[in-house]
């Protein structure tokens, strides 16, 4: 309310002089943002809209068969998004798998651990993360990343698995050449944590110090403090840089084409190369003609639906949790 | 004072932006030739004052920028079809040959010490032979200790002319290859792994041991991979180099095919090199800008003359001299301004 009084007072001594009066001013400043606000709409639904036009040609000849089939065949012009979808979905949900815990754990570590002249190098260092681009992540992962993976996991691991069931089938690679779903799982996860850590460092440090000082002083334990009393209270928060993270793992790009191995067939082990939508449409959009080009946009078309949808879940998740 | 100084500084920029509008060449399509472009359009530049602006979009970029009249060539590795090049009213040249080695790291292994067959390779690229030490491969190499290795294959993932020089080759010498994968940029690959560009495909073959994977010879050449040879259509095993690819270009029939689509992968001769092939400017036959089409032929007829010599330094292979006197004479013959009047 104060704000408010304020604010017209600020208005009217800076009026003073203009010939334009208040209320004039205030409708074109109300238009503008209602446009700026518009526009953004216009974009998007700009953006879907070119997107399904674009890749109705696919969605026609296959229905849904583009969804569920497996081949990807520019010879016989045979198109089908199942392998790109699951490489898609598999390698973000291994990202939040490794992603999630570590940027928890940076996010306590900093917040409530922390020795404060080792807070502020650390949170920074995090931050530098965030703002490296994805081709460093992308080239860091093929010549460094890659190599070590293949001789200290892959090989080892694919040793031990081989000829198990059901482990033997997820945790084998037939020929370990560091390259993979996991692998760009991995980096994926390294690009995230920066996002999710800083978010839910921030949201931490928002937590009045009255409630953890009571809960120590009750007798908890740091990890029971941590449990009961600050994750329910920045539990939301938490969720929503989650999502941010997840949508950021669903869409990279570069860096997940330097790694995953980009081959378009359907794989059941994480070791085995695999693709992503975004890394397909990455390696074949320059030389696409015809139907592979609408087959190409038809799936960029799946990715904004996924995340669509992952962004209405966490919506869902945020105002259930938020309700009770 | 700012908005005059910015006024100024505007109008400098547009005013360099319309003169080089007004002199470039305008051409976009194949990443292969990039290198070599430039290096003519450098020395083009400096003999007689004009620019060329080649923008490496990609082959299929280039196809469909030249359908829609934006440049003055279009470029591509892989040849349009006669009936393609008819509906759109488009003329096809060659403009240099390229090679592709298949690049291996097996230990103990140096380059051109391997032979393989096509047959092999297609079967290695098929996934019916998986290890080094396989009775075929030892067979075409009684004297090398081959390891009882898997075999990684390697592919590049990004639609490429470079890609479908090699799967046309492969369908060439195998004609299970040929029903189950076909030539294309991008295939459907029965095994192995993507490697993104050249230089993706390098980095898997140089790091990962027991690779094989196909890149251009120059590349192979500059990053000191080592290779395996491939035996020829003759039965010989040439080594790659300049003499060998031109070999291959030689004794192909450049008339055969319209617009010069041939492509040189396992043509006859002791020394031709079996996976060979031409890289293709596309131009339209009956021009609405005259003067650009007119340019962009000036500019090739200069390298045909006088671009050898670069391109052998980068490694490309110049046309033979027969081969750029049927170009020149399909040029007088069929690029024409609106009117109907040669612009050669």
């Amino acid at each position: 309310m104060s704000a408010g009084t304020e604010t017209v007072v600020y208005t009217e001594t800076a009026a003073r002089g203009r010939t334009m009066s208040l209320s004039t001013r205030n409708t074109i400043f109300r238009a503008l943002c209602l446009s700026s606000a518009l526009l953004v709409l216009a974009v998007l639904a700009g953006i879907l809209l070119s997107m399904v036009i674009g890749g109705w040609p696919a969605f026609r000849a296959f229905g849904l068969g583009f969804f569920t089939g497996s081949a990807w065949d520019t010879q016989s012009d045979q198109y089908g998004a199942w392998p790109a979808i699951a490489g898609t979905l598999s390698s973000a949900v291994i990202a939040l798998a490794i992603g999630v815990p570590l940027s928890l754990g940076v996010a306590i570590f900093l917040t409530q651990l922390a020795p404060r002249w080792i807070r502020t190098p650390v949170a920074t260092a995090i931050e530098l993360l965030a703002a490296v681009p994805s081709i460093i992540y992308g080239m860091w992962g093929l010549f460094i990343f890659v190599p070590l993976f293949a001789e200290y996991f892959q090989v080892p691991v694919s040793n031990v698995t081989e000829g198990l069931p059901i482990v033997g089938t997820i945790l084998y690679a037939r020929s370990p050449t560091g390259l993979g779903v996991a692998t760009a799982g991995i980096i994926l996860a390294f690009m995230i944590v920066p996002f999710i850590a800083s978010i839910a460092r921030d949201m931490l440090a928002q937590i009045p110090t009255v409630l953890r000082e009571s809960a120590y002083g009750i007798g908890c334990t740091t990890w029971e403090v941590v449990r009961y009393v600050l994750v329910p209270q920045a539990g939301v928060s938490i969720i929503g840089a989650i999502m941010l993270g997840l949508g950021r793992a669903l869409g990279e790009t570069m860096a997940v084409t330097f790694v995953i191995g980009n081959a378009n067939r359907l794989s059941t082990s994480i070791l085995d190369p695999g693709s992503t939508i975004a890394s397909r449409i990455a390696n074949e959009f320059n030389e696409a003609i015809g139907l592979q080009m609408n087959a190409l946009i038809a799936t960029g078309c799946i990715l904004f639906l996924v995340t669509f949808v992952v962004l209405v879940v966490a919506r869902l998740l945020v105002a259930r949790m938020k309700a009770v | 004072m700012k908005f005059r100084t910015l006024a100024a500084i505007a109008g400098i920029g547009m005013a360099s932006v319309g003169m080089a509008a007004a002199a470039d060449i305008t051409g976009a399509g194949a990443t292969f030739p990039f290198p070599l472009y430039s290096k003519w359009a450098e020395a083009y530049k400096a003999a007689t004052g004009n620019g060329l602006n080649y923008q490496s979009i990609g082959s299929g970029g280039g196809i469909r920028q030249i359908k829609a009249n934006t440049v003055d060539f279009g470029a591509s590795d892989m040849p349009l079809k006669g009936a393609d090049l008819e509906k759109d009213g488009l003329a096809q040249f060659p403009s240099a040959i390229g090679a592709e080695v298949p690049a291996i790291s097996v230990p103990g292994i140096e380059a051109r010490q391997l032979k393989l067959s096509g047959a092999v390779l297609a079967d290695i690229y098929l996934g019916k032979i998986k290890k080094w030490d396989d009775a075929k491969i030892k067979e075409l190499n009684p004297d090398l200790k081959l390891p009882s290795a898997g075999i990684n294959v390697v592919y590049r993932s990004d639609g490429s002319g470079t890609t479908f020089v090699w799967t046309d080759y492969l369908s060439r010498v195998s004609d299970e290859w040929k029903t189950t994968v076909g030539a294309n940029t991008s295939v459907s690959w029965p095994v192995g792994v993507g490697g993104k560009g050249n230089e993706g495909v390098t980095a898997t073959v140089k790091q990962v041991p027991n690779s094989i994977g196909y890149v251009e010879y120059a590349y192979a050449k500059q990053n000191k991979l080592a290779y395996a040879l491939i035996q020829n259509k003759d039965g010989k095993y040439p080594v790659p180099e300049i003499e060998s690819f031109q070999a291959a270009a030689v004794n192909a029939n450049w008339k055969e095919a319209p617009g010069f689509g041939i492509i040189l992968n396992n043509q006859p001769g002791e020394k031709a090199w079996p996976v060979t092939s031409a890289t293709f400017i596309l131009m339209h036959k009956k021009s609405d800008k005259p003067e650009g089409s007119a340019a962009a032929l000036k500019f090739f007829d200069w390298a045909y003359a006088n671009g050898d010599k670069l391109a052998t330094d980068l490694e490309y292979v110049p046309l033979p001299a027969n081969v750029k006197d049927q170009v020149r004479a399909v040029w007088k013959a069929e690029i024409k301004d609106a009117g109907g009047k040669p612009l050669f």
